[in-house]
């Protein structure tokens, strides 16, 4: 490296002030990136990554200040500069790549014109008069197919990769010396996440650019970096370069870090800080909650409970547990969209292109499966190929265009999606969803949230019995029963995502269908809610159907697993054949998408 | 775009056919006879029935209806009891009367308003925030009357600057010839500057009058929807890639935070054209709002229901107008319809 960093952070500190007094979102940080390097801060939300990554551009809240510390890029003084020499700086000599790259784009300006601003801030006037040609030369360069075509595009006729790239050609389009990337590919496909990644790679490599790219994934860290930096709680805790952090991690927080990443050859359990495994699976809260269901709550938790292993590892195979019936039978569902719907024909009348589509748009088109009782099945596939319409249809809250449902035995398939919500079978059906936050009514209270399906569907009546049934779906799930009464603003995200799955086992479903459960979740987190969904599997004998574009998640959780791709089913088998012997080409393709560390940790 | 309005139009029929229906039997089911008070209270019971019969009010309720539906279609809103002319006249001469003030006054509301509110929004808790929180607080909790008559009083009985609060024209002039029935225009194209700053002077006190009732909802809505889009991740990245900050306001911020202001303008305008009867009277302004009260008190069928009518075309064709408008900022809604 050389003597002089590009960006030297020295004993920086962060304040907010809030209504709470002063908050020091980031203390005594030190980072330092050279010309040329790629470095990454790695922690989980509210780490101060991306905190110190707003002091460095100074484009923090009103409410934030550096309070302490200096921030040199290449001899200026960024705590010191005035705000034009700031702005001066900013998108010309630093630039940055922001999270949900659909929010980060003004969504009613053509994306050519948004480019075009940017070069007309910082470009010298003699080269004014082709403006247009070089921002269509910076979609150029982020590879984006027909850039003359996309110069006139607004954000929402994107697609959330192709936004992605033209929030790039805006960072790059005056060739910064520094890029911040912070979460780039967060909430992207994995193959879109490879093709965004390999793309800032190329273009800052053949730039000789410095990157600092910010994330909570340890492996996509590894794989594109080559320093790292561990932060916890606004304070870097290990700094070290790519390919030793992951042989040999220091400290605590990061082996933690790591242990949690869920990656090849590891079960759920090994996913929990030694300590805690002990404890998550401890006799006490286990025999408390099987004593209860043994004790009348319906025959068949005890039942399943006798033939589940007590420590309960992602089944091996799933073969012999379909005896008999399975518990959900698809077959040949079809769902179709109009595409010439009346929103259409108004787009039409306002829009410039024509249709080139077919009439109908199919989602989901004639795939067929089923779940045995008691097994969980992961249905795998990116964005728009139909995974989350197919879980909807079962859950009636769509009506299939053609196909079977079968759900334990009946034809749930001709049933209106507004007349279930009423019958006997909804209660046999549950859904966790992505969002923890979003999917709970903000003016709930976790205790109420988790009531809610039993005062629609359930039998228990009574402010007491429904009182404690709250209480013991909560020791259930690992809630503390002060947490009850809070609402969902005053729990933290995995208590949320408990509160959620209280929610949907509360009136002792059959099928579980988790949307995508711990996406928004920082992999700790996910961890102990994996490990948690899986206890209580096994415990109450439920099915799940998983719904994930997480191939690592998937593998830990399902005992098999669907890819799904454009609607139909493209490979299907157990979790660790299809994972570790895939036989389409696209399954490949999704699994060498995913970023991997250098090394396996232990 | 054409086929569009005209779908849009089409979709309105149907409410236009019910605004029919309910005014007709709204204006029937309202006490007080007509005939009684037309005949005046000397008459003579045989006086009043003849009147009944001459005015169609002994036919049952379906055959009025239908006389009335038909005199519509063609183009008759019938005529005002009290004062024989036909509604359709009044209306055509009061309306412009009135969308005239309710324009100037939203035109000067909008220039304060919006600039306050964008001020106040980047710059929270500075005393621009609270000059605007202060000024809209005053504005819309004293009533209309009252900001009415306390302009009088100043700028005529006190100062004198302002001519007698006596309608739209000075008596010595005379009205310009019609062409949009707006003085302030009309004077234009007749090249009659007198007149014209007549007109002006007459408009400039019930105009600020409701100025300064509008500017609330305008400069409320305008702050918060500024604060919440400068709060979003675009303008964070505008500001990232160093855009001066004038086009991060105008340019990013401010277009995105339109849209909830338009629909507050729409919703103002709408309301003050029918409701700022108030004004009119403190100014006697010959406004549609007071014809229709004063028809209303004196159960005067036909203006009422023509008054209604024009309300609902007008409500109609302004909210086509907003879409448009919708259409033209953001280009979402050009898809979605």
């Amino acid at each position: 490296m050389t003597a002089q960093p590009l960006l030297d952070v020295q004993d920086l500190t962060v304040e907010f002030t809030t209504r709470r007094g002063i908050v020091q979102a980031v203390q005594h940080v030190n980072i330092s990136v050279a010309k040329g390097e790629t470095l990454a801060i790695v922690g989980e939300s509210g780490s101060g990554k991306s905190v110190t990554s707003y002091a460095v551009m100074r484009i923090l809240d009103r409410a934030g200040k550096i309070a302490e510390g200096s921030v040199m890029f290449s001899g200026i003084d960024v705590k010191a500069a005035t705000e034009d020499q700031m702005r001066d700086l900013r998108g010309r000599e630093v630039s940055m790549i922001f999270q949900n790259p659909r929010a980060a784009l003004n969504p009613i300006r053509k994306v050519g014109d948004q480019i075009e601003d940017v070069l007309r801030t910082h470009v010298q006037q003699a080269q004014v008069a082709d403006h247009g040609e070089k921002a269509i030369e910076a979609l150029e360069q982020v590879k984006i197919a027909r850039p003359r075509e996309r110069y006139h595009a607004y954000p929402f006729e994107l697609s959330g990769g192709m936004c992605q790239r033209v929030v790039i050609a805006l960072a790059l389009a005056c060739n910064p010396q520094l890029l911040i990337a912070d979460e780039p590919t967060t909430g992207l496909d994995v193959t879109t996440q490879k093709a965004v990644m390999d793309l800032i790679v190329e273009l800052t490599k053949r730039r000789a650019m410095s990157t600092i790219l910010i994330t909570h994934d340890l492996g996509l860290a590894a794989a594109y970096c080559d320093r790292v930096v561990v932060m916890e709680k606004g304070r870097v805790v290990e700094t070290a370069k790519a390919a030793d952090i992951f042989a040999n991690p220091q400290h605590p927080y990061t082996k933690k870090l790591m242990r949690a990443t869920p990656r090849l050859g590891v079960s759920l359990r090994d996913l929990l800080p030694e300590e805690e495994t002990v404890s998550f699976a401890s006799p006490r809260v286990r025999g408390e909650a099987d004593a209860q269901s043994a004790a009348g709550e319906g025959g068949s938790p005890s039942t399943v409970l006798a033939e589940s292993p007590p420590h309960p590892d992602p089944l091996p195979a799933s073969g012999e547990r379909e005896k008999g019936k399975p518990l959900l039978l698809i077959e040949k569902l079809v769902k179709e969209y109009p595409r010439q719907g009346a929103t259409a024909t108004l787009g039409k009348l306002f829009g410039r292109k024509p249709p080139v589509e077919p009439d109908v748009f199919r989602a989901v088109d004639g795939i067929s499966f089923s779940i045995g009782h008691g097994e969980s099945v992961g249905l795998v596939g990116e964005s728009g190929c139909g995974k989350s319409t197919t879980s909807m249809m079962v859950m009636r809250l769509l009506d299939q265009t053609s196909g079977l449902i079968q759900f334990d035995g009946e034809d749930i398939g001709g049933i209106q999606p507004a007349a279930f919500a009423r019958l006997p079978q909804r209660s046999r059906i549950q859904m966790v969803f992505q969002d923890p936050t979003d999917s709970l009514n903000p003016r709930f209270t976790a205790a109420r949230a988790i009531a809610d399906p039993i005062m629609q569907l359930g039998d228990i009546k009574g402010r007491d019995a429904l009182r404690a049934r709250c209480e013991e779906l909560a020791t259930m799930v690992g809630l503390p029963h002060n947490l009850l009464d809070r609402f969902p603003h005053q729990l933290s995200g995995g208590q949320k995502a408990r509160v959620g799955i209280a929610r949907a086992i509360a009136l002792h479903p059959k099928l579980v269908i988790l949307d995508e459960p711990t996406a928004a979740l920082d992999v700790s987190v996910q961890a102990v809610v994996l490990n948690l969904l899986q206890d209580l599997k096994a415990r109450l004998g439920m099915s799940y159907l998983f719904v994930s574009h997480d191939l690592n998640v998937v593998r830990l959780l399902c005992d098999r697993v669907i890819v799904m791709r454009t609607g139909r089913i493209v490979e299907e088998g157990s979790s660790e054949k299809v994972l570790s012997d895939p036989q389409d080409d696209y399954t490949k393709e999704l699994l060498t998408a995913i970023p991997h560390p250098p090394l396996p940790v232990h | 775009m054409l086929t569009m309005i005209g779908k849009r139009l089409m979709f309105a029929i149907p409410s236009l056919i019910g605004v029919v229906i309910v005014t007709f039997l709204l204006t029937r089911a309202l006490p007080g006879d007509p005939a009684a008070y037309f005949a005046g209270p000397a008459a003579t019971k045989e006086a009043v029935e003849q009147i009944r019969k001459k005015l169609g009010l002994d036919r049952p309720l379906i055959e009025q209806f239908f006389r009335y539906t038909n005199d519509l279609a063609h183009g008759d809103f019938g005529n005002s009891l009290t004062t024989g002319q036909p509604v359709a006249a009044e209306i055509r001469n009061r309306l412009p009367a009135s969308a005239e003030l309710t324009l100037l006054g939203l035109i000067v509301s909008v220039v304060i308003a919006i600039p306050l509110g964008v001020l106040a929004a980047t710059r929270p808790g500075s005393w621009v925030d609270h000059l605007c929180r202060v000024t809209t607080t005053a504005g819309v909790s004293l009533p209309v009357f009252f900001t009415g008559l306390v302009l009088v009083y100043v700028f005529y009985f006190r100062l004198g600057w302002s001519p007698a609060p006596l309608g739209r024209l000075d008596v010595f002039y005379s009205a310009p010839p019609t062409v949009t029935g707006f003085y302030l225009i009309d004077t234009l194209i007749a090249r009659d500057f007198e007149a014209f700053r007549s007109a002006l002077s007459q408009l400039i006190l019930p105009a600020t009058t409701l100025a300064i009732f509008s500017l609330a909802p305008i400069a409320r809505m305008t702050r918060a929807s500024m604060l919440a889009v400068l709060a979003s991740e675009f303008v964070r990245t505008a500001r990232a890639s160093g855009l001066s900050p004038a086009t991060v306001i105008v340019t990013y911020a401010f277009r995105n935070a339109m849209l909830p202001v338009i629909t507050t303008l729409s919703m103002v305008f709408s309301f003050l054209l029918g409701a700022n009867v108030l004004v009119e009277k403190v100014f006697a302004w010959p406004g549609i709002g007071s014809y229709a009260v004063e028809a209303l008190i004196s159960s005067d069928f036909a203006p009422v229901q023509g008054f209604v009518l024009t309300m609902a075309v007008m409500y109609v064709l302004l909210n086509l107008v907003i879409d448009i408008l919708y259409g033209v900022i953001d280009p979402r809604v050009r898809l979605e319809g």
